[in-house]
């Protein structure tokens, strides 16, 4: 066994099993997923840049997105047929749904940038349920975190154009509050659009993907590691089950955050595209 | 050893929270690469196709409108027409009635008239026999009353003066007679 495992090894009954070795009855302990499971062997390098496996399925994702709308509009019929009308579906939904009810009158500007966004995602939430890639991108935090950067610039810049540095900073704050509260109230909410705002943003999609890729593959571990001829088969089944029903659910959770994300990003850009709440 | 992943590498660092900055670039390219082609190709491509569609379904629209103001307008046309067309006939029967009617009278009266004619050239007629009839029988009853009166009185009556004088007051009588028969014939 190679050194390289041993930081995936946590259990210290493991001693050098790998997890493919680890089986109910075995010498080997069972071995939980763990934090080593994010870290990945380069594919290449550049000089001391290490280009590894997230960044090819993130190149992958933008790619898929692409060919999709490329596939869906690339010459649109009046009356729509096969992966148009999927895209017109996206298309609109994004439009009708999300972008002018959360920015109004302006919205049309930004439809791009959310449709992008919430497909971008999506995409790459999927790769946690596609086999061999199975690993959501966005369990990265560094890919919620480049979106969430632009999604902040778009969101101070659309701000401080429209309302200004300090004018955005004063229409935060609500108005009609009696002064003692403003103490608290003002440093509360330039908390809130300075730091607990872009954090939470790019939190929220970080840890669902990040948790949802611990459940599946403990599930998938476990019935590896109990799948034996003992008894213990009986919880190898039930574990696979879980599996597939986690599966499901996860399939749920994808499209679910990068809802939510593009969601929040259209109600950041119309908060400050208009001022105040 | 799982075959498929590029494991372990102990170096890099494991902290998930702290983003990397080479996956953070690689992250606003592949961002980039999706919205420059969404902002600057597809949308605007379906954007268009929307529209358009919008307009050849208003256009419809406006078009079946038309066709229908049309249609109805020629309804309308029509209807004027037949209730002018039967306002016509029912004229035309009146007047052919009336006219039928002009002309039996006419029929009638010509007739009458014709009928009246005939039945009076027949009274003229009548009398015109009966005046010559009259005047035959005058002239003969004179002659044979004179000679009669010549056998009976024996002598001629030499003065001519007085024979018709006799024979004229003889016929006046008769005349009376005859006027008196056919008054109450």
């Amino acid at each position: 066994m190679s050194a390289a495992i041993a930081s995936t090894v946590l259990l210290a009954s493991g001693g050098d099993c790998s997890t493919t070795d680890a089986h109910a009855g075995s010498n080997c302990g069972f071995q939980p997923p763990s934090l080593g499971d994010f870290n990945y062997r380069p594919i290449f390098h550049l000089g001391s840049y290490g280009f590894y496996k997230p960044e090819l399925l993130a190149l992958i994702c933008a790619g898929l997105v692409v060919l999709f709308f490329w596939t869906a509009f690339r010459s649109p019929k009046l009356v729509p047929r096969g992966v148009q009308n999927i895209g017109e579906i996206g298309y609109l939904f994004i439009r009708d749904q999300i972008a002018r009810p959360m920015i109004g009158k302006t919205a049309e500007r930004f439809v791009p940038f959310l449709v992008g966004l919430f497909f971008f995602i999506w995409c790459m939430n999927l790769m946690e349920i596609i086999p061999i890639a199975q690993m959501p991108v966005t369990a990265f935090v560094s890919f919620p975190a480049s979106l969430m950067l632009m999604v902040y610039i778009t969101y101070w810049y659309q701000a401080i154009k429209h309302q200004g540095f300090f004018g955005f900073l004063k229409n935060i704050v609500p108005k009609g509050v009696p002064w003692p509260v403003m103490i608290i109230l003002v440093p509360v909410e330039w908390l809130r659009v300075l730091v607990i705002q872009p954090f939470t943003l790019m939190i929220r999609l970080f840890a669902n993907m990040f948790a949802g890729h611990m459940l599946l593959a403990t599930f998938t571990l476990a019935t590896w590691y109990l799948a034996s001829a003992t008894f213990s088969a009986v919880f190898a089944a039930t574990s696979a089950v879980m599996v597939v029903v986690l599966t499901v659910f996860e399939m749920a959770i994808q499209a679910l955050q990068a809802y939510i994300f593009t969601m929040l990003t259209a109600q950041y850009i119309g908060e400050g595209v208009s001022a105040g709440h | 050893m799982t075959p498929v992943t590029y494991l372990a590498d102990s170096a890099v660092n494991s902290n998930p929270i702290i983003p990397e900055l080479p996956e953070l670039i690689i992250g606003v390219i592949a961002f980039a690469i999706v919205f420059y082609f969404l902002a600057t190709k597809a949308l605007p491509n379906i954007r268009k196709t929307l529209d358009e569609r919008t307009e050849a379904i208003e256009g419809g629209l406006q078009k079946a409108e038309l066709a229908q103001a049309e249609a109805a307008q020629v309804k309308a046309d029509a209807q004027a027409q037949m209730a002018e067309l039967r306002h016509s006939t029912a004229d035309i029967r009146a007047k052919a009635q009336a006219d039928g009617a002009a002309l039996v009278e006419q029929a009638r009266t010509e007739a009458n008239s014709q009928k009246e004619a005939i039945i009076a050239s027949a009274h003229n007629q009548l009398e015109a026999d009966r005046n010559s009839a009259v005047n035959v029988l005058k002239a003969d009853l004179g002659k044979l009353a004179t000679e009669l009166a010549d056998k009976i009185v024996g002598e001629r009556a030499q003065d001519a003066g007085v024979q018709e004088r006799i024979i004229d007051r003889f016929l006046d009588e008769l005349d009376a007679k005859l006027g008196a028969t056919q008054k109450v014939g």
